[in-house]
């Protein structure tokens, strides 16, 4: 019996050195992975303070034909630092970006609305009427405010009004089905209950980690997704970079 | 002589290889370890054409990546795998592309019921989700055999997009919840209890809005066999969806790696949980958030 005991007692023990040295292993593979991002981030960091001083010369003329609408994604804990959302839209402004739709999840930055638009002169919010006044285009800055509401729950408002439809047609014996769920009677469906914004070209997301965080999933289809970095290390220069490589990439669209 | 002697070295090697990466498995098991991974398997045209292959083929050096890919996946222990393998805008292609791209498929899913395939090694259960309507009768008929004869996998999931969109996917989803509702609806009303509910006058405006919840739709989403991924890798550089998952992504580790897909191996699968590893407290906190 003793000697089965302490068997047991050496393969437990022995079970526990090994755990503790794959715990160990593990340890320091996420270390070299830290240490690895930390290098990058100092060398963002010097990139990034030649192409805000001017000596990367590729970077000084940027076409922004294609970059109709921009979208910024913010997480929410950094959405409360309201100075630094106005500073990106004031050096966005600068560049020359005309549309932007500011979200975050929980609609912090909604609820800032009013604080943001104080302080950044020449901006209106967008709403679906303006969108074909050209006059406001060249003066003014676009701004739109989204959160996770206009996303799945706004789907679901706009299902609602299509079963709507759908009921009508029921009633009144016409086979229209097949006319009733399409893609553009979604979209339709969506402006109507408030959550039909235009497609963003190019979205650039401040936070730890690389990931949409619920955006309107309707209005992604073709976006490009760029991690920047969290809000409070935000540079000039990842900002211009970020908006160049966008204009030099070309979709396929699926052909 | 020498071949015997060079097949035993590649053994070795292989197997050596073999152990190491289960070892890396070892050690990472430590961590969390995601339980879905979906692929957009973009490039392979652009590795045909970088190592000077016939059209084509690259696709079928897709298919050997895509193999290896699986094989690690589930020896990590990742229960749910999703793959990209046909969106409905390649049908803009060229006929001809999108007829080879067809046979090529129709030869693999038959490949994947045979007794030796991965799929009956692993335990896989086979989905193709999408708007199989659109795909050609013979391909859409290998579809359902393999979905049928997988049934009974019970280890692993393996879903595959073909014909499959994000946007035709909400929409379908939509259209699935309100012929459910109208169903449920007309049995009300049959059965005496509707009180005039299909004529939508007794209901009060707020009722009427809210008869199509969130999760009515969610349940008749093509991707709903599996939970929402945790990491969506995107081979060739590019950085946006090209409309897959987006309904699913909201708190989703998206990975882009500049790598072809026919070039895409261990390290980079490896590099992408390395990622996850270390952004999965925050993302599981977003998660619980909404």
């Amino acid at each position: 019996m003793n000697i089965r005991e302490e068997m047991q007692k050496a393969n437990r023990l022995i079970a526990q050195i090994g755990n503790f040295g794959l715990q160990l292993l593990w340890f320091i593979l996420h270390l070299s992975v830290s240490t690895w991002y930390f290098l990058l981030d100092l060398a963002h960091v010097v990139e990034s303070y030649f192409i805000s001083s001017g000596l990367m010369k590729s970077y000084k003329a940027l076409n922004l034909g294609k970059l109709r609408y921009l979208a910024i994604v913010v997480g929410s804990e950094e959405a409360y630092q309201t100075s630094k959302v106005i500073e990106l839209l004031q050096w966005l402004e600068a560049i020359g970006v005309k549309h932007v739709c500011l979200y975050d999840m929980e609609g912090v930055l909604k609820r800032s609305k009013e604080a943001i638009l104080e302080k950044m002169s020449n901006t209106t919010v967008f709403q679906e009427a303006d969108e074909n006044d050209k006059l406001l285009d060249q003066k003014h800055m676009m701004l739109e405010f989204a959160s996770f509401s206009d996303g799945k729950e706004a789907v679901a408002k706009a299902a609602n009004l299509l079963f709507a439809k759908y009921l009508t047609s029921n009633n009144s014996s016409e086979d229209q089905e097949g006319e009733i769920f399409t893609e553009p009677h979604l979209t339709e469906a969506l402006r109507a209950v408030g959550s039909g914004g235009p497609e963003p070209d190019l979205l650039l997301v401040y936070g730890p980690v690389r990931c949409h965080q619920g955006f309107p999933a309707w209005r992604i289809r073709y976006t490009e997704i760029v991690h920047m970095g969290s809000l409070k290390s935000m540079r000039y220069g990842s900002l211009i970079k970020a908006i160049y490589k966008f204009t030099m990439v070309r979709q396929n669209y699926g052909k | 002589m020498k071949k015997d002697g060079r097949s035993r070295i590649n053994w070795i090697f292989e197997n050596f290889v073999t152990f190491l990466r289960r070892c890396t498995f070892r050690v990472l098991s430590v961590g969390p370890i995601p339980e879905h991974i979906a692929y957009i398997m973009d490039g392979n045209r652009r590795y045909a054409k970088k190592q000077n292959l016939i059209e084509g083929t690259g696709h079928r050096a897709g298919f050997l990546a895509l193999m290896s890919m699986l094989k690690y996946c589930y020896e990590m222990g990742v229960r749910y795998v999703t793959i990209y393998a046909f969106s409905i805008d390649n049908f803009k292609r060229r006929p001809e592309e999108v007829q080879s791209l067809m046979d090529l498929m129709q030869e693999k899913i038959e490949g994947l019921m045979e007794e030796e395939s991965i799929v009956n090694r692993y335990g896989v259960r086979v989905h193709f989700l999408g708007n199989l309507k659109l795909l050609s009768e013979p391909v859409r008929l290998a579809a359902e055999r393999a979905m049928v004869a997988t049934a009974n996998n019970s280890k692993a999931v393996l879903s595959i997009c073909v014909a499959y969109n994000s946007t035709n996917e909400i929409v379908h989803a939509v259209e699935k919840a309100c012929e459910e509702k109208w169903e449920e609806i007309s049995l009300l009303n049959a059965s005496g209890s509707g009180y005039g509910l299909i004529g939508l006058e007794c209901i009060e405006k707020d009722e009427r809005e809210n008869l199509i919840k969130l999760i009515d739709i969610e349940k008749h989403m093509y991707v709903s066999v599996a939970p929402d991924p945790d990491i969506l890798i995107r081979t060739s550089g590019e950085t946006r969806l090209s409309n897959f998952l987006l309904w699913q992504s909201a708190y989703c580790y998206l990975y882009s790696t500049p790598v072809l897909w026919p070039e895409i191996g261990f390290r980079h699968l490896l590099w992408a949980i390395l990622n996850f590893q270390r952004n999965h407290f925050y993302l599981e906190k977003k998660r619980k958030q909404l």
